[in-house]
């Protein structure tokens, strides 16, 4: 790894690295602090009853935060009751929590939300912080400028008991995305754009960090759809340079810092951003001025079209493994090679989770869906990310839309993201899902997941087929 | 933890790249509270058909892979969800090392909490280990951490490097806790300098 004397030129990740650094440990291992740890209740219950085994207990339960959901229901007037085992896992959660002080938002508390969405929405969250948590799309809140990277199980513990990770420090990557994201075309399609050029091994153990013009012109919602995937690309860490956006994002948060600490806050993350002359590993840039909408039509984040594209030939693959799993891929989604994916039938169309289910992605949902239907036999569900989003997007009356078109408006968690909970893709149903990953079985046994970004999902719901939603725009 | 030295055993072919750990252990099996008994939800997708009958043609339902030890498989295993559920459930099933060209990252941390050896080797060095699995079922192949050897079942011998720092938790059994809480005043002292230098982190 490059050594960076102090005063070098240094990146965004180096600079928030630097700062945490606790000891340096052998064999190019650091101790690293952790500022802010956020959990949830599926991969906490073991690191509690481990803590507890060992007599131990939460070290900075203040710099600790908690919110139930993978496993909640998003029934509208849910309780606890869940899938069989999952109400006891958020009962764990709320039990655990209570008995070692940490912060919980609960079911019923307007706070409470999907992890990656509540932390950055509340402050949690601050630029040139670090955050934990044991979910691999902890990457999201990345585009805020904190280092944040997702654990195990056994990391989870970890961090209870000494706030601290013993890390190795990744090679560096920037992807530049410049020009002008014409009409319809999302953060999400840059991103899922950006998998299949560089494969879902394309910044392995890499700190990512996404700049460039057109990174510069997304609101915060939509830096946080690129970080969010950050790890479907191989990466540690996905990142981007804190500024006004950031700062106007954070002002006035229930955890931003407040008053004259705020302004020394500012202060210094305005010093974060990456240097002119630094270095990084790898370097790459993508003019997004001529990007379409994309789609997947496999079961990796990388087999991926734009929306007027054809499923790919298997005897195109460049080699044998390449072209067993595009087979398989194939086979597993019901799809030929040289297949249009526009107007392909779809059964369920999903528009949440972590990676799309923020405001901004409702208010593109809502633009297309506005006056319009849900296609007859067609599943339409919008899951906000959190109960603040709800609340927001009800204020603004995006749930009438919502629902005057026919979709269910629901509860905020993960909901069929990743079928932990009871919504779920029947088997061979095919989904347009604005989440993050295709794999078989992902959504449910069985279920066939098309990734896309929200106006694409949407075009798809009012449609009932796979559609270009620049078809659409009015 | 348990300690990881020499293991000889059955090693079953897996090799299909991006093996991801909604295939290792699907969510079904994550919906509890403990670490116990997630072996009979490894590779469950693949394992089983939709009533649950055992499917014959994959490799861990065939004696005497039902018994292995060691999982040869395609590059890039363990991508996707962090769960260390994954690494539990091939323990549990009796998978104590994993060879394999390449892991995700989070994956290969979370077998090494777990006295689980990832293994990298050549791509072409873990086809041939697979290729003489497949072709000797019954003849077990060695993984030695100490020497850092993997034996292929007709003898033939491939080096792997792993870092120290992960090599020595295996093969002591190190808890990575126990190892940090050591530091415990260099991290008091980094908080109260901290303390000074961003106040409003440590304001909530
Ligand atoms: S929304 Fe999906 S990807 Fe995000 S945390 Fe929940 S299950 Fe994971």
């Amino acid at each position: 790894m490059t050594q960076h004397p102090p005063g070098a030129p240094a990146t965004l990740f180096e600079k928030v690295w630097r700062a945490h650094v606790v000891k340096d440990l052998d064999d190019g291992l650091t101790l690293i602090h952790v500022d802010r740890h956020v959990t949830h209740e599926v991969t906490s219950p073991q690191a509690f009853a481990a803590l507890d085994a060992a007599g131990r207990r939460v070290r900075n339960p203040e710099l600790t935060f908690a919110t139930p959901d993978h496993m909640v229901s998003t029934d509208p007037g849910r309780t606890d009751q869940t899938v069989p085992g999952g109400t006891e896992m958020i009962q764990a959660l709320r039990r655990n929590a209570g008995r070692h002080g940490i912060t919980l938002f609960d079911l019923g508390d307007r706070r409470q939300g999907i992890v990656h969405v509540v932390a950055p929405q509340l402050g949690i969250a601050l630029p040139g912080t670090t955050l934990a948590c044991g979910d691999s799309h902890t990457c999201t809140v990345g585009a805020l400028g904190v280092m944040a990277w997702g654990i195990g199980t056994s990391e989870v513990e970890h961090i209870f008991a000494t706030q601290t990770a013993v890390r190795r420090k990744p090679r560096t990557m920037r992807v530049r995305f410049d020009g002008v994201l014409p009409p319809g075309v999302t953060a999400k399609d840059m991103v899922l754009h950006l998998a299949g050029r560089i494969g879902t091994a394309g910044a392995t153990d890499c700190a990512l960090e996404y700049a460039g013009t057109a990174v510069e012109a997304l609101d915060m919602e939509g830096r946080m759809t690129l970080c969010n995937m950050a790890v479907e690309l191989g990466a540690r860490y996905g990142m981007i340079a804190p500024d006004d956006t950031t700062f106007q994002y954070l002002a006035g948060t229930p955890y931003a810092p407040k008053g004259e600490l705020w302004e020394r806050a500012v202060a210094h993350w305005r010093t974060l951003p990456t240097d002119a002359e630094a270095h990084f590993d790898i370097e790459l840039s993508v003019d997004v001025g001529d990007l379409a909408p994309q789609v997947t039509w496999g079961t990796s984040p990388q087999d991926v079209v734009s929306i007027d594209g054809r499923v790919p030939d298997p005897a195109t693959a460049g080699d044998e493994t390449r072209r067993r799993s595009m087979e398989r891929a194939l086979g597993y989604m019901g799809l030929e090679p040289g297949m249009d994916l526009a107007g392909l039938a779809v059964n369920t169309v999903f528009i949440g989770s972590c990676t799309n289910g923020r405001i901004g992605d409702l208010r593109a949902a809502a633009g297309i869906v506005k006056g319009r239907r849900v296609a007859e036999g067609v599943r339409a569900l919008v899951v906000p990310g959190s109960g603040i989003v709800k609340e927001q997007a009800e204020a603004e009356g995006l749930d009438r839309v919502f629902k005057d078109a026919g979709f269910e408006w629901r509860e905020p968690g993960c909901s069929m993201c990743a079928g932990f909970n009871a919504d779920k893709v029947g088997p061979g149903e095919r989904c347009v899902a604005t989440s993050n990953r295709n794999f078989e079985g992902r959504q449910g046994p069985g279920a066939r997941t098309h990734l896309a970004s929200p106006a694409t999902a949407a075009a798809a719901a009012v449609t009932g087929r796979i559609t270009d939603v620049r078809h659409l725009e009015r | 933890m348990e300690k990881f030295t020499v293991l000889t055993g059955i090693a079953a072919p897996l090799m299909r790249p991006n093996i991801d750990t909604d295939a290792i252990i699907p969510v079904a099996y994550l919906i509890t509270t403990t670490r116990d008994g997630m072996g009979k939800g490894l590779f469950s997708g693949w394992r089983y058909d939709r009533d649950h009958r055992e499917r014959p043609d994959f490799v861990l339902n065939r004696a005497p892979y039902r018994h292995a030890g060691i999982l040869v498989a395609g590059e890039n295993f363990g991508c996707g969800s962090s769960r260390e559920h994954a690494v539990w459930a091939l323990k549990d099933f009796g998978i104590r090392c994993v060879i394999a060209p390449s892991f995700a990252s989070i994956f290969q941390e979370n077998c090494i909490k777990n006295g689980v050896a990832p293994v990298v080797l050549r791509e072409d060095e873990v086809r041939h280990v697979a290729a003489r699995a497949e072709q000797a079922p019954d003849q077990p192949t060695t993984v030695d951490l100490a020497d850092q050897t993997v034996v292929a079942n007709d003898g033939r011998e491939f080096r792997f490097t792993m870092a120290p720092s992960a090599r020595e938790a295996l093969l002591l059994g190190l808890d990575a806790v126990g190892l940090t809480l050591r530091h415990e005043a260099d991290i008091a002292a980094f908080q109260a300098a901290d303390r000074a230098q961003r106040p409003w982190v440590y304001a909530v």
